[in-house]
């Protein structure tokens, strides 16, 4: 796939034959996984669907639960980590089950996969493009979840990114294989989420405890163990994912 | 267990085998109950140990084990025979893992006070079965049958990955589960009697396993041969 399908025609250029060699030549494994990524971010900012229904979905459940539970027995802080992580994984869901599932009209699947690119460079693409939709969901309900709560913010606010974020990455990673494999079975959407939550069990649990352990304002060394579980959950589903997407991809 | 079942025996309505693990299982039960002397703190409740330990060490160690180590061999060797292998493991495993959470809460309402508790080994039971069933109900809703092989695979894998993760993250929460009195460094602290109805009870629903996995495993290479004849593949 040239990058002419997304970015326009090129610019005219001084010397011709290079150019047209490259633009004839397969891009590069970080390059194709660029352009499938900005390929669904734009098309998920153009149609809003996947997004809206995530962020509408997250907005909800904290205004839900904050009826669910008495304020007055139950303190925000003790509960509002274990919520937020809750709700960010079903409305990421939503999400998830998209990357794959809009490439299934016109048999788009099949010119992706026919294209003269790495299987892994389209798992890495998808899976950019899903964790920029979580980010973006989280980006929105963390604050707003902080102010209706009303938690402290200005101390927590940083730290909570980088916990969301490598969450977001353990989430994305696993999900983006699952709603690969799911999008080609009978029943996909009911699917996906009974074999995603087992796999965001460590994950949430990480996610949650930490971020529990920030906003009670405990010592950094008792949060550092979760952090480290969330990173080697990371580093190890990212790797076996994409090789496992390989093998799914193999038609 | 044999591996290659021959292509034209006419299905037999009886197993052998499984009839046989039947038995040494109800003759593992009989003993446990009549002929074994009753724990002195937990009473008759402990006699629940004699099935829930067998079934938790086959169901996690064994049937899991089978279905990680043949799942992965599939995606190296990609053989059909493979996929069935762990297509039985996860199935008798999942009636195994059924059997260890339903005698666990009976047997810890009595001892420890509680229905259930969030303990490592509980939880990683748990969350196993769960990704059990996921992998049993993802292969039922896939037609193709080198697609299904591939897929389930790839989520057996992925479990036997998982399970380090989720046994890391519950661990840090506190456990009431007792360590293990057999399979430990040191001599098992069990009374003599009550380990050999253990091991027995073991080889029984060993036995059982075994016969349940011949079942199993021949009932899916007909299934396969018999699509293959009509030709629905």
């Amino acid at each position: 796939m040239s990058a002419d399908l997304i970015t326009g025609p090129a610019v005219v250029a001084t010397d011709t034959p290079t150019r047209e060699e490259r633009r004839l030549s397969p891009p590069s494994f970080v390059s194709a996984a660029w352009l499938i990524a900005r390929k669904d971010m734009i098309v998920e900012l153009r149609t809003r669907t996947a997004l809206l229904a995530a962020l509408a979905l997250s907005l909800l459940s904290i205004v839900i639960f904050n009826f669910a539970w008495d304020p007055t027995a139950v303190a925000a802080i003790d509960l509002a980590p274990g919520l937020l992580w809750v709700i960010f994984t079903f409305s990421g869901l939503l999400g998830l089950h998209r990357a794959f599932g809009v490439e299934q009209a016109d048999r788009a699947m099949d010119a992706l996969l026919g294209a003269p690119i790495p299987r892994t460079a389209i798992y890495a693409g998808k899976a950019i493009g899903n964790l920029a939709l979580v980010l973006l969901v989280q980006l929105v309900s963390i604050p707003a979840a902080l102010v209706v709560y009303n938690l402290e913010i200005a101390r927590v606010i940083i730290p909570l990114g980088g916990i969301a974020l490598l969450a977001g990455i353990g989430l994305v990673a696993v999900g983006t294989l699952f709603g690969a494999m799911t999008t080609s079975t009978r029943a996909s959407e009911l699917l996906l989420p009974v074999l995603a939550l087992p796999f965001f069990v460590p994950v949430v649990t990480a996610a949650a405890q930490a971020t529990a352990r920030l906003m009670g304002g405990r010592p950094v060394d008792e949060t550092i163990g979760w952090l480290k579980l969330l990173a080697a959950y990371d580093i190890i589903f990212v790797v076996a994912c994409a090789f496992a997407y390989t093998v799914v991809a193999d038609e | 267990m044999s591996l290659t079942t021959s292509t034209a025996r006419p299905t037999r309505t009886i197993d052998g085998l499984l009839l046989a693990g039947l038995f040494a299982v109800a003759g593992a039960v009989t003993r446990a109950i009549w002929f074994t002397p009753v724990e002195l703190r937990q009473g008759l409740a402990q006699k629940i140990f004699y099935v829930h330990v067998p079934s938790a060490f086959i169901a996690l160690y064994i049937a899991f084990g089978l279905l990680a180590v043949s799942s992965a061999l599939y995606l190296w060797l990609r053989d059909p025979r493979l996929d069935r292998m762990a297509e039985s493991a996860a199935e008798v495993g999942l009636v195994y893992m059924s059997v260890v959470l339903l005698t666990g809460p009976i047997w810890g309402k009595t001892v420890w006070g509680t229905w259930w508790t969030w303990d490592a080994r509980l939880t990683l039971t748990l969350f196993l079965w769960f990704v059990v069933l996921g992998l049993l109900l993802l292969r039922q809703s896939i037609e193709e049958r080198s697609m299904r092989a591939r897929y389930s695979a790839v989520l057996g894998l992925l479990a036997a990955i998982l399970v380090p993760f989720i046994h890391i993250s519950v661990y840090l929460f506190r456990t009431l589960h007792p360590r293990p009195i057999v399979l430990k460094p040191s001599a098992p602290s069990l009374p003599g009697s009550m380990l050999t109805t253990l091991l027995i009870s073991f080889a029984a629903f060993l036995l059982l396993f075994v016969g349940l996995m011949r079942v199993r495993y021949r009932y899916a290479t007909e299934r396969d041969e018999l699509l293959a004849a009509e030709g629905m593949e």
